[in-house]
């Protein structure tokens, strides 16, 4: 099967929260907490075990694209939808000791529900905090890129549902090249802090979830050099194996002399 | 027309009302509260609307930027502390078992180091047989701890059901396995020896176990600093050389300690307990000396003074007495307790620190950009 991925476009989204909610009945999450943030029109705040997809709603003070304003400065009202990345290294996928996470064949990261028992170790190593453990099952969930959709030949329920094509669903390089192409007509058009967020270069290797954004990747808490926590394995096996054989040599050590 | 006059009817218990029920002298219970309810606030806000609102038809536009709401500025992102300052990681879902696991593995392992090389060298049996006791104990508790802390504990077995080499926790349950079952099977040999019925098969058997139990005890006292230094935390990952050697030092402590509180007042477990106080006030120093902004959360706050009290009872403190007042009675005691007791606060802290350091996004955002600017640099 080819490797799929989304595109998510904030500057056509509406904010509708559609693909949250799509993403909800299809999946059949539970609900999130009824909470009112203060943030905006955010009240999901992040993703997280119940929370697939996560709208952002960014009121910043800059001007949207080459937008005239009145006397009180510009402003600008954001929306973006949040997913998981689905990392080409995944930092839960290496840390799961039961084999429950994996790579599936459309290249998304799953967690198998029957077979993890919530050892808690994905959710401190993924570097863009989106896997997290239910409590009421004490498994870990997060977005399964609607893998019982895709291999159906459908859509995945949250792109199916947005309403703006802000969020498009296809093959990766497809989506690559549009992502390209779009910044290219954004900055054309005046935004010209348009970019792609697609951390390619770093060791997380690039994702299946690409963003066009406006701004720097931190206004969207997208960390700016994602990092798989794997790659620090050996010096920290290095240090610990050292330290222990010195352990072995101290109690040696201490009983001859 | 009656349909109509009810609708209206009813739409005058809102405080809507523009169609008065004829026949009726006084208002409604109802229809008082809600007068009495009207905000002069909100009556100031309307006055406000229609103010723009006839601005708006006069001139074609509006002047101000609309109403900014009381306890303005609300929190707005930018590229300084990210999303609302939301959180960008989450934190550790783990809770007490953890760090008591930590502590409880890493006696074990060091117990049955010293018990193989007391062992090997012909030393004192009865150490041989108490360290290897505590190492079994530590072994038998750690499981159950392991599990409790699972969100579904029934599914423990699912740890052996991969080993994955790459993850420290897969590495961890099979050490642990391993470990618990040299451990039992050496002291299930050591008895029946001390019993009397003794066989080269049984001493060889013994032997086995007791090696494979300190090999695995190796793994197990140190696996658990790459567990945490292995993570997307920045105070655990920004630790990784420093957390293998405090806790292997600690574990080391840690188990002289035990075997002293014992009995076992000799110069081999005095001499363990002084370098990992030694190694431990070396530690402590550099976290203070180093003074690097992804450390607050081991030097700020309330979990700041805990890893410094840690490291006092584990550091200096044990150092001094078993330095200075080596002789005096009952000195090698309490610097041993200080040296457990600070050993078990550090694990808490370390874990309480990675909490801390989860909701901090602006180091995390310091540490990346940094790393770049390196790579870009690497790159030219």
């Amino acid at each position: 099967m080819p490797i799929s991925a989304f595109l998510t476009d904030p500057s056509v989204c509406i904010g509708c929260k559609a693909c949250e909610v799509a993403c909800k009945e299809w999946n059949q999450i539970p609900d999130d907490g009824f909470e009112w943030s203060g943030q905006s029109y955010d009240n999901t705040q992040a993703l997280g075990a119940s929370t697939w997809r996560h709208v952002l709603f960014l009121e910043q003070k800059q001007p949207m694209g080459s937008q005239l304003t009145g006397t009180e400065g510009p402003f600008r009202w954001q929306f973006l939808s949040d997913v998981c990345k689905h990392c080409a290294n995944a930092g839960c996928l290496e840390a799961c000791p039961t084999g429950a996470i994996v790579r599936t064949e459309v290249g998304s990261v799953y967690v198998q529900p029957d077979v993890c028992n919530g050892c808690g170790y994905c959710i401190v190593s993924c570097p863009f905090g989106v896997i997290d453990r239910r409590p009421q099952e004490g498994l870990a969930f997060k977005c399964t890129f609607c893998y019982d959709r895709q291999v159906a030949g459908l859509t995945p329920a949250c792109a199916k549902a947005c309403p703006t094509q802000s969020i498009r669903f296809g093959e990766i390089n497809d989506l690559r090249h549009q992502a390209k192409t779009r910044v290219q007509q954004l900055q054309e058009r005046g935004y010209t802090d348009a970019q792609v967020y697609d951390p390619q270069e770093t060791t997380v290797g690039g994702i299946h979830a690409l963003f066009v954004i406006l701004g720097q990747p931190e206004e969207y808490n997208f960390p700016p050099a994602p990092e798989v926590p794997t790659v620090h394995l050996k010096t920290a096996w290095t240090y610990a194996l050292v330290s222990a054989a010195v352990l072995l040599l101290v109690v040696c050590g201490a009983f001859i002399l | 027309m009656h349909w109509f006059r009810r609708q209206c009817y009813c739409w005058s218990y809102a405080g809507l009302s523009f169609y008065e029920q004829p026949n009726r002298e006084s208002l409604s219970h109802w229809e008082i509260v809600v007068l009495k309810n009207i905000d002069p606030r909100e009556k100031a806000t309307e006055a406000r609307l229609d103010a723009l609102r006839d601005e708006a038809t006069r001139t074609g536009q509006v002047t101000a930027a609309g109403i900014t709401p009381s306890g303005s500025p609300l929190p707005r992102s930018g590229a300084e502390k990210g999303y609302y300052g939301n959180p960008l990681l989450k934190p550790p879902v783990w809770t007490w078992q953890v760090p008591l696991y930590f502590f409880a593995g890493g006696v074990a392992g060091a117990a049955a180091n010293i018990a193989f090389v007391a062992h090997a060298l012909g030393r004192d049996s009865s150490l041989v047989r108490a360290a290897l006791w505590v190492a079994l104990l530590g072994a038998v508790a750690s499981s159950p701890l392991l599990i409790a802390d699972l969100g579904r504990p029934s599914r423990f077995l699912n740890m052996l059901r991969v080993f994955k080499i790459r993850s420290p926790m897969s590495v961890g349950a099979w050490t642990l396995a391993v470990f618990s079952s040299a451990v039992g099977l050496a002291v299930v040999c050591q008895e029946i020896v001390l019993r009397g019925y003794s066989s080269d098969l049984l001493l060889a058997l013994r032997w086995v176990a007791e090696a494979a139990g300190a090999l695995a005890g190796l793994v197990l006292l140190s696996y658990t600093s790459v567990l945490l230094a292995v993570t997307a935390i920045p105070v655990w990952s920004e630790n990784r050389r420093l957390l293998p050697l405090h806790f292997v030092a600690s574990a080391l402590g840690a188990s002289a300690g035990v075997l002293e509180l014992l009995g076992f007042l000799n110069p081999a477990t005095n001499g363990m307990a002084l370098v990992a106080a030694a190694v431990e006030t070396c530690l402590a120093v550099s976290i203070e000396m180093r003074g690097r902004a992804v450390d607050a959360p081991l030097r700020e706050g309330r979990v700041g003074r805990l890893i410094r009290v840690a490291g006092t009872l584990t550091g200096p403190l044990p150092l001094l007495l078993r330095i200075f007042f080596a002789h005096a009675f009952g000195v090698r005691g309490v610097a041993s307790v200080c040296f457990i007791l600070g050993a078990l606060l550090s694990r808490y802290a370390w874990i309480a620190a990675g909490h801390v350091s989860s909701r901090d996004s602006k180091i995390l955002f310091d540490l990346q950009r940094k790393r770049n600017v390196d790579s870009n640099l690497k790159a030219m």
